[in-house]
């Protein structure tokens, strides 16, 4: 006879997730009751409150020992702590860039090009949904890193998964082609959560557990049903390789990168990696660290055909959000060198890195919202030539940006590929290093070729322009800016802060 | 080793300069050039205060050091942003804020009309800042740091008048050429990380001797084409011709006396790194000498006075980068050199500017001559100049070449033969076309017409001038006497063995001096003694064709660089466009057979993607399977 034990909740503990869904709520009150006009701002003050406030509470928790809370479903340790704060960061400097209303439809249930389009672009309607969706998506990425089970990190990956499709579909221009690519995004993202789930039945099938504790046992004691394991692993892997965009899996996010509102990429493209590497990190380093042997080697073959495929197709991108894209995917094959490394090391440089990528590339997908013509954002690279000569302000701080992709010294991005390729020699994996290093000079070329372009070239005569920035998007251009290179300058006080607390709970 | 917090202000100085005038804007306007000129004056005064501290010390003790913060700690691994001033970075930071600050008081009359001048201040306060982090840092990393500074510092003012296509055109080329040598640098730091585990330059001498002679060789070409990138050696000399077209007093600054050095100080400053590899060194010694040859060939051709300069430099560099690679013998040798090139390259480029000052910024020497009657300060301060970089006793050249010249043809066998032979060569080479410059402008007849009226600059001008012409001629000897140099830079080189004496030292100044007078004479038979025509002759041999196109390097580098570089980039998206999306494509219909059937369907390429995540999980799972059996 089963049972029922009463489930316990330590709410203090889950406090950061639970008042970011509480934001989100109140969000979807407002967008129900509160008149049109008083929507934009009272959202974007909730919004920016409740994440302020998460980040309050999880600071406010952090030095608590490690543990679990919600039945052993969700764990706090080091490593988590700092991962949600990475992602509350990054949250609250997207927000300032979402704030900017200008990137988004007036009236999404509107077809586009019809009459009910021009008249919501008419009445200057404002689509404040984006606030709550965000709020949502953000509460998601919170538990992916800290889940413990594979129910729970399968919830938590729909919850942040789904607000994004939505909002990768609310561009105010080109909306066909955002919403085309938000249902690729959707028809993709349901493929790969198949697979996902698939990997949680046969994981369940090895160890008759889905709790990460549970397989990590069942991985040391041997159950003779290997191949489950081999299974589970690989359909697991798929599902998290897809949302960081790993090659083979990474095939949406150029189209999806281009498509969706600059902001959207922006948030989407920093926080969801982040999120997605640490839930990678956690059940690789936790559940299946002991039979690295069988999984190590096809990952160390996907880290390094990620980078190399990355690096090279960035070259011949003649728009930038896409260059943008393929450039995230060569970062995800140096960050899975992060999970290969499996050391402390690796998980600390991971953690650095991520927070450091994110941040530059807000800041990056900011700076391309900045350039526009009559008809919007300029994504063709060849019409920024001369950007340096007309705003030389965010000329250099995009030449910044590229800088710290780069990896070149001063930038956040320097310490972080430094970091993450000395732990993977750590840990022997030498392929790991020369490859970087060479991707890594291949992708310092097209970034170059972009400064190039911006400085030395003349500037073409067809109306591209710079726009005023709005003052919450230069928040976020400066946040970004200045944490760029103070991470490049000093990185000391987080590194040590990273060392001292990044520890997974097993 | 000793530690000193003063160091930090020798940048720091400079760096509040260029801070200060970027961020305060036109309000700076009026005033902005005398701060920059004083931090860069108190700059200075702060390296010959260390250079009393240090001159007070036994020479073991000399180097001190300084922490400024912990820049990188990743486990085991551990950078420190630290300085370091030794003996030989003295040298460097005396050299630079001292030359730099005269070129400070130079431009502040000759930028004086131009709306922009704080801009170009801030900018030059900037480089200084930058090229002494680069010479000061303790570690690869921390120089390479300043490598970058002073390649950014120099873009900014070579394309300083950005409005001018043909300006900005020249900076993209240094640009390009630059980010290769730095790229060099790059490597040689990874390698040296990834097999000595460190990158200060303590560390990576202590391990010089235990690691093994392929690595060492490794890291010792990487730092070559750094080097090569930054002095504009071969065969990435192309950009320097053309960063001419930046102001006068930068290229002074930075393609005469400091920057473009730089790659010479890489090497010396790596000279545990060439001892222990022969084969770089003997790579350095290659390209030295096909440099020095290269450029002195190239400044027989130019009729722009800066052009030939830059071709002069060029080639002058050849002579340090040569005596670099001759190992311990030379590495002192190239220093001096460096010291008194510094002296009389920067002075012969602000005489240069203060011709083209008093001509309407004409460069063509062919419309010059005969300026010695109305320019006569700047004639007698170029004309010191000139005596040095010729090489006539008792002028600085003469002691700083001969000593390269005598290294070179000691350096034993063919080898000592072949670079003597050269290096005697391009000092006569040398002494023609700096006649020839020398005549073009000043002593031959008058070949401007009437709308020209060449004067005198402004005392602010000429007097950093004179200071240094009188650096010219007696930093040589001063140098030299007692070999002072040698002594001071002794305790940081390995010893050496004894060389062997293939002529007598006196005998080897009697030919370099022998073919200087070659060189004179046949100038000055061709160009004083002749009419020189206003407009370049034509009907000239192929030999003077081909110098006049800076001996084909930009052909060369259009065929072999460019035309393969875009070549590849089409093909690249011809592959992005074709075999990654056909690949897609085609793996789609082989996977489900009916390519017809999907065709039809609308989602577009969805389902490719799809069809490619699924084969990616069929692999992902074999790989794994694969692994376990």
């Amino acid at each position: 006879m089963i049972t029922f034990v009463s489930p316990t909740l330590d709410y203090s503990l889950l406090a950061p997730i639970l008042i970011v869904l509480g934001g989100a709520l109140i969000g979807v009150l407002i967008e129900a009751f509160a008149p049109r006009g008083a929507r934009a701002s009272s959202q974007l003050f909730i919004t920016l409150a409740t994440l302020a406030l998460s980040l309050a509470a999880l600071i406010r928790s952090r030095n608590g020992a490690s543990t679990t809370a919600a039945m052993e479903s969700v764990t706090f340790d080091g490593a988590g702590v700092l991962l949600q704060g990475s992602i509350l960061i990054i949250a609250i400097i997207s927000v300032f860039l979402l704030a900017d209303q200008e990137n988004f439809t007036a009236l999404a249930a509107a077809l586009p090009g019809s009459d009910e389009e021009r008249t919501s672009l008419q009445q200057d309607l404002k689509v404040t949904e984006v606030y709550p969706l965000t709020l949502f998506a953000v509460a998601g990425m919170l538990l992916f890193p800290v889940a413990t089970d594979l129910v729970t990190l399968f919830v938590a990956l729909e919850m942040l998964s789904l607000p994004l499709y939505l909002l990768a579909g609310l561009s105010r221009r080109r909306r066909l082609m955002s919403q085309e690519s938000a249902l690729k995004y959707f028809l993709l993202g349901a493929f790969s959560s198949a697979f996902f789930l698939m990997g949680i039945a046969y994981l369940y099938g090895y160890s008759a557990s889905v709790s990460f504790s549970g397989i990590h046992a069942a991985v040391i004691g041997g159950t003779g049903n290997d191949i489950y394991l081999l299974l589970g692993i690989a359909f697991l892997s798929v599902g998290l390789l897809f949302k960081v965009g790993a090659v083979p899996f990474h095939a949406w996010s150029p189209d999806v990168y281009q498509g969706a509102p600059t902001a959207v990429t922006a948030f989407m493209a920093a926080a969801t990696k982040v999120a997605a590497f640490g839930a990678m990190l956690r059940i690789f380093y936790v559940s299946f660290a002991e039979v690295y042997w069988q999984w190590r080697p096809a990952l160390i073959a996907i880290a390094l055909i990620t980078m190399v495929f990355g690096s090279l197709v960035a070259i011949a991108q003649r728009d930038v959000k896409r260059m943008l894209a393929y450039s995230s995917i060569a970062h995800a094959g140096f960050l899975l060198s992060g999970v290969i490394a499996l050391n402390k090391s690796g998980l600390d440089a991971s953690i650095f890195y991520l927070f450091a990528y994110g941040v530059a590339t807000v800041g990056a997908f900011a700076i391309v919202t900045l350039v526009r013509d009559s008809a919007g954002e300029v994504t063709d690279l060849n019409r920024w030539s001369g950007l340096g000569k007309r705003s030389p302000w965010v000329a250099t701080a995009f030449a910044g940006f590229l800088l710290a992709f780069a990896g070149i010294p001063l930038t956040s991005g320097f310490i972080g590929k430094f970091s993450i390729f000395s732990a993977a020699y750590e840990s022997g994996s030498t392929a790991i290093l020369i490859t970087g290093v060479l991707s890594s000079a291949i992708a310092a070329f097209f970034y170059i070729r972009v400064i190039v372009l911006m400085f030395f070239k003349d500037p073409v005569e067809d109306g591209t322009s710079v726009v005023i920035p709005s003052v919450y998007t230069q928040i976020t251009i400066a946040i970004s800016a200045v944490v760029t290179f103070a991470l490049g300058i000093y990185p000391t006080p987080l590194i040590n802060l990273i060392q001292s607390t990044a520890q997974f709970l097993r | 080793m000793v530690t000193n917090n003063g160091l930090v202000y020798l940048i720091a100085l400079p760096l509040f300069g260029a801070l200060s005038l970027l961020l305060l804007g036109r309000r700076a306007d009026k005033w902005g050039h005398l701060l920059a000129t004083t931090l860069s004056a108190g700059s200075f005064a702060v390296g010959l205060l260390q250079l009393s501290e240090m001159l007070a010390r036994t020479p073991e003790a000399r180097p001190v050091t300084q922490k400024l913060f912990t820049w990188i700690s990743v486990g085991s691994f551990n950078v420190d942003a630290s300085l370091l001033l030794d003996q030989l970075s003295i040298c460097f930071v005396l050299l630079i804020t001292g030359v730099g600050t005269l070129i400070h008081i130079y431009s502040i009359s000759y930028m004086s009309h131009d709306p922009d001048r704080r801009r170009f201040f801030a900018y030059l306060n900037l480089f200084i800042a930058a090229m002494l982090l680069l010479v000061l840092g303790d570690s690869y990393l921390n120089l390479y740091v300043g490598w970058e500074g002073v390649g950014l510092a120099s873009y900014l003012l070579i394309g300083f008048w950005n409005q001018k296509p043909a300006y900005a055109t020249a900076s993209k080329k240094a640009f390009i050429m630059n980010r290769i040598g730095d790229m060099g640098l790059s490597f040689a730091i990874m390698i040296a990380f990834a097999s000595l585990g460190t990158v200060s330059f303590s560390g990576v001498k202590e391990q010089a001797h235990q690691a093994s002679e392929a690595t060492m060789t490794a890291i010792g070409i990487m730092l070559l084409v750094a080097a090569v990138g930054k002095s504009a050696q071969f065969p990435l000399q192309a950009w320097l011709g053309d960063a001419m077209a930046g102001p006068t007093p930068v290229s002074a600054l930075i393609h005469a006396a400091t920057m473009v050095t730089a790659g010479v100080y890489l090497i010396v400053r790596s000279n545990f790194v060439f001892d222990a590899a022969p084969n770089a060194q003997l790579l350095v010694v290659i390209v030295g000498a096909i440099t020095l040859m290269f450029g002195a060939l190239v400044g027989t051709a130019k009729d722009d006075i800066k052009k030939a300069l830059a071709a002069s430099t060029m080639s002058q560099i050849g002579y340090m980068i040569l005596a670099s690679g001759l190992g311990p013998a030379g590495y002192a040798f190239a220093i001096m050199h460096l010291l008194t090139h510094g002296f009389f390259k920067a002075g012969m480029f602000l005489g240069a500017g203060s011709v083209m000052h008093g001509m309407n910024d004409e460069v063509n020497m062919r419309r010059y001559g005969g300026l010695r009657k109305f320019m006569p300060i700047t004639f007698i301060t170029f004309g010191l100049g000139y005596l040095a970089i010729i090489g006539v006793p008792p002028f600085a050249g003469f002691y700083s070449k001969d000593m390269i010249i005598e290294t070179a043809l000691n350096a034993g066998g063919a080898k000592g033969i072949i670079l003597g032979s050269v290096a005697l060569l391009g000092a006569a080479i040398t002494a023609f076309y700096m006649t020839r410059v020398m005549i073009l402008t000043f002593t031959s007849s008058k070949r401007w017409d009437d709308t020209q009226h060449p004067h005198e600059s402004p005392i602010l001008m000429w007097l950093p001038m004179a200071i240094l012409a009188i650096g010219s001629v007696i930093s040589g000897f001063l140098l030299y006497r007692g070999e002072a140099l040698k002594h001071w830079l002794e305790p940081l080189f390995e010893e050496h063995g004894e060389h062997t004496e293939l002529l007598p030292p006196i005998v080897v100044s009697g030919l370099a001096l022998f073919m200087v007078v070659i060189g004179v004479a046949l100038a000055v038979i061709k160009y004083q003694l002749s009419d020189v025509e206003v407009v370049a002759p034509e009907n000239v041999s192929v030999f003077t064709r081909i110098a006049r196109r800076d001996l084909l390097q930009d052909d060369i580098n259009e065929a072999l660089f460019m035309r393969p570089g875009q070549l590849i980039t089409s093909a690249l998206v011809k592959i992005d466009q074709s075999v990654v999306d056909g690949a897609v494509h085609g793996i789609g219909k082989m996977a489900l057979g009916s390519g017809s059937v999907l065709r039809k369907s609308q989602t577009g390429f969805v389902r490719s993607y799809a069809v490619l995540i699924l084969i990616g999980a069929g692999v992902l799972i074999a790989a794994i399977w694969v692994v376990t059996k």
